[in-house]
């Protein structure tokens, strides 16, 4: 089975300015890969360069087998078979939401065959038919999403690009539409890119995560991977909280200040830093006469509703850690706590 | 004439896009670049006129051309007639506009539109007029209120625009640190509508230069005058060339001017609109004075023109309606002013698209020289294109297709400043939209960029429309053998002091240029309200 997207050895520089260097991505058909970085990365470049609105310096990109672009040869963006979705939704302002979404179907927008088209990509969204007539100004922000996503469907596409698609949004009709759409592309089946600078997205949403980093990808892999073995440490931070403790490995094991941790990805032994997440650790009240594990002092509470940070000085020479904690009877500040590891560690350089 | 006078006021569009994308702004096409590369060259004839004018005399006769009495009393017509009307124009303009935008002035809704109607009078027709009320005016002083009451909208209408657009979150605290109203007026308000003032005064600088109508009329001779009087005795004369010449001098100082005046400000983006409107200053016991003096002004700059039209349609009666004669003008005016009009914009569609969207040297080439000629005088352009027709293309000498050329090239500026803000208002991301919906480049620009530029384009084609309908210089110079347009009609008529039949060719002028002043007005009330 061929790849719907193979992008191979990438490069794109902007004025001398590096931003895309020897990039290297297959997305397999009917999947969704998430490109996740801070903003300035390079990922939305590397979006645009698919699209064809940008032409590579280096290397190649072909869809579903066709190469579009390279240095010598690059496929018009309108002959590419991809869908697009921008940032802001780019609906056009002079059409109706129905003449917006027929804009790429060919025949004229009042023809019985192209109604039947706009009613069903309303209906795949989630709109009412009744929004065909609308200005693209009359919707919300969630809604001009959808239009655009119905927009770029009705040509089906091979494969959907879309451009932080959410982050115009507020925080509660962000997670709804992300879930929406996701179900929505995966029922269609659709190959897409999402580029994103929103991790938790990126995680939720996504079958293949690629974390980009000064126009490198850093790592590639499911999420749980990605977010479980990180390759390295700034991958492990973006990715989400984490705690960094320095530590000696020998045979899988890295003994550390809250004790011995197994490790999965090992590079060999030795001293090394082992990345935890704040979830893995578990911190309870410890009575006097108890002296295993680890002990260390809570010298702040945070209460955040549902869950609980709490700083933790470990007893040992290094930084306080933050536990965080479902907020049920949270130890008192200047208590005595044990801190339990749960599962394995990561050791980094 | 009419002439945008929101001019270069900010037109940036608010950027959203942060992210290094140099690359966005597209190379143009081979055919694009031929096209703005021909009339970047096409601008280049008036100023080079001037040189190889100068040239082709010998500097020593271009000296003695210069340096002799009669030059020196137009230069200090002209220079005087700038210093003092510029100066009135921008107390009239900035008092107005504070008064009717920030007070409690009684009738503001009413004042505000009005204001901006004299627009629609060419500045010969309230000349005529005036020279109809009291016929012994002539000279400077006449000029100079003639002039006066023509051009203060230029500063009025970007100053009002400005006032509205300014947060007055800024003025209020400025109260709340102590200033009175006059304080925070000429401490915060005055220098933020810097930039406005100066536009408007440059555009009032270059029309007292360019104007000749005007000054025709109460026999006031400024270069302007001069040169054309000079080009009746002696067409393409080396005296007319050199006249000509100092008085591009004369107009590259005004531009330096202004440009040293502006400094490196910028329009400060403020905001995204003021949420709120600024509290009204109460006027108290200067409503009065207030009122009157508004009123005097409306009867001056509109209720003389307009009851010295009637006066005379009603003296001339039935007998100055000659209906085959302002048929036939009205029929070439509306022709040569809607083939300029579309020629014209056309044309501006590749020079904005340059301008907007590529930033390479072509763009700033292109900038400079638009800033240019568009402040030369009429005059200049039309002598310098009689000059290159006689001398090479003999054919074209006194053709359409050469006076159509003229107004493109007099006149391209406002539609361009139109068509560029109306292009850089289509967002790429629009475009790139349609792209990846299967759309190719060409299709695209006609069903996207075109379609949203459209109300922009239409509104540039109508002030060039109106601009050219009431052009007199140019056309009195250029026109074909035969050619009777509505202002050379009435030039002739008033020429020959026959006001009564030259009545129906100003009141067709004005009635022309009304809807236009329309859409100048709305225009300066979206700038407000984005």
């Amino acid at each position: 089975m061929t790849t719907t997207l193979d992008i191979r050895g990438l490069g794109k520089s902007f004025n001398d300015h590096t931003v895309l260097d020897h990039i290297d991505l297959q997305v397999s058909p009917g999947s969704t890969t998430a490109v996740v970085g801070s903003s300035g990365c390079g990922k939305t470049t590397l979006l645009r360069l698919v699209a064809g609105f940008e032409i590579p310096d280096d290397g190649t990109i072909a869809i579903s087998g066709r190469t579009v672009a390279s240095p010598e040869r690059a496929v018009a963006p309108h002959k590419r078979s991809v869908g697009y979705v921008a940032q802001d939704g780019a609906l056009f302002p002079h059409l109706t939401v129905g003449q917006n979404i027929a804009y790429g179907l060919t025949g004229s927008a009042r023809s019985r065959g192209v109604r039947d088209r706009i009613v069903e990509l309303l209906e795949t969204v989630s709109l009412d038919a009744s929004y065909a007539s609308r200005r693209p100004h009359q919707l919300s922000g969630g809604q001009q999403q959808r239009v655009a996503l119905a927009r770029a469907l009705a040509r089906k596409p091979e494969l959907m690009l879309l451009d932080e698609p959410f982050s115009a949004l507020d925080t509660g009709l962000r997670a709804s539409t992300r879930k929406a759409v996701a179900q929505l592309l995966a029922d269609a089946g659709v190959t897409t890119l999402l580029v994103t600078h929103d991790q938790e997205e990126a995680l939720s949403i996504a079958d293949q995560i690629a974390v980009m980093r000064d126009g490198r990808f850093t790592q590639v892999g499911a999420p749980q991977d990605v977010y479980r073995k990180p390759k390295d440490r700034f991958t492990a931070e973006f990715l989400g909280d984490c705690i960094s403790l320095p530590c000696t490995v020998a045979s899988g094991i890295a003994e550390c200040a809250l004790g011995s941790v197994p490790v999965q990805t090992s590079f060999g032994d030795g001293p090394a830093t082992l990345a935890l997440r704040p979830e893995q650790l578990v911190a309870s009240l410890v009575s006097d006469s108890e002296g295993r594990d680890s002990i260390g002092t809570v010298i702040a509470i945070e209460f955040l509703g549902h869950d609980v940070l709490l700083t933790i000085d470990p007893a040992a020479d290094i930084a306080p850690i933050i536990v965080r904690q479902h907020s049920l009877n949270p130890p008192p500040i200047d208590a005595k706590v044990r801190i339990e590891v749960l599962g394995s560690g990561v050791a980094l350089k | 004439m009419v002439a945008p006078p929101v001019g270069r006021a900010g037109n940036e569009t608010a950027s959203r896009q942060v992210a290094p994308r140099s690359s966005r702004t597209a190379r143009p096409g081979p055919l694009v670049s031929a096209t703005v590369a021909i009339l970047v060259a096409a601008t280049c004839i008036p100023l080079g006129y001037v040189v190889w004018g100068a040239v082709s005399v010998g500097w020593t006769r271009a000296y003695q051309l210069v340096v002799r009495p009669r030059v020196g009393e137009l230069l200090v017509n002209t220079v005087s007639l700038v210093v003092v009307t510029v100066p009135l124009c921008v107390i009239v303009g900035v008092g107005l506009a504070w008064l009717v935008e920030r007070t409690d002035l009684p009738g503001r809704a009413f004042w505000r539109p009005l204001f901006v109607a004299p627009l629609a009078i060419p500045a010969f027709v309230n000349s005529y007029a005036w020279v109809g009320v009291i016929p012994s005016l002539h000279g400077l002083w006449a000029g100079v209120l003639i002039t006066t009451l023509s051009y203060f909208p230029f500063v009025y209408l970007p100053v009002a625009a400005t006032l509205r657009r300014l947060d007055p979150a800024v003025e209020e605290s400025a109260r709340a640190l102590g200033s009175d109203s006059a304080g925070v007026f000429f401490r915060v308000v005055l220098p933020q509508l810097r930039l406005a003032i100066l536009g408007g005064a440059l555009l009032i600088g270059v029309h007292l230069l360019a104007e000749f109508g005007a000054f025709a009329m109460v026999r006031f001779d400024t270069f302007t005058v001069a040169i054309f009087q000079q080009y009746q005795v002696t067409f393409d004369g080396a005296a007319g060339s050199m006249l000509a010449g100092v008085l591009v001098v004369l107009c590259m100082a005004l531009l330096l001017a202004e440009a040293l005046a502006r400094g490196t400000a910028r329009y400060s983006r403020i905001g995204a609109g003021a949420p709120r409107a600024a509290t009204s200053i109460h006027l108290g016991r200067n409503m009065f004075p207030a009122s009157v003096g508004l009123a005097l002004l409306a009867v001056l700059a509109l209720g003389v023109p307009v009851w010295t039209i009637l006066r005379w349609l009603w003296i001339g009666g039935t007998d100055v309606w000659a209906p085959a004669d302002i048929g036939t003008a009205l029929i070439q005016t509306v022709g040569l002013a809607a083939v300029a009009a579309v020629l014209t914009t056309v044309l501006a569609f590749p020079v904005a698209w340059v301008a907007v969207r590529s930033n390479g040297v072509l763009a700033r080439v292109v900038e400079g020289s638009n800033y240019v000629t568009s402040s030369l005088p009429g005059i200049v352009t039309a002598l310098a294109l009689v000059t290159v027709a006689i001398h090479f293309v003999r054919p074209l000498y006194q053709s359409v297709p050469l006076i159509v050329f003229a107004y493109v090239l007099l006149f391209m500026p406002r539609a361009l400043i139109n068509v560029r803000a109306g292009l850089a208002q289509v967002a790429p991301g629009l475009e790139e939209a349609s792209r990846s919906l299967g759309r190719s480049p060409t299709e695209t620009f006609f069903r996207v960029t075109l379609r949203l530029t459209a109300p922009a384009a239409a509104a540039g084609a109508s002030l060039v429309f109106v601009a050219v309908a009431t052009e007199l210089t140019a056309t009195l110079l250029l026109a074909p053998t035969g050619t009777r347009t509505l202002s050379m009609f009435f030039w002739s008529f008033s020429s020959e002091l026959d006001y009564a039949s030259a009545a129906p060719y100003a009141l067709v002028l004005v009635l022309l240029a009304i809807p236009v002043t329309l859409i100048l007005y709305r225009q300066s009330t979206k700038v407000a309200a984005p």
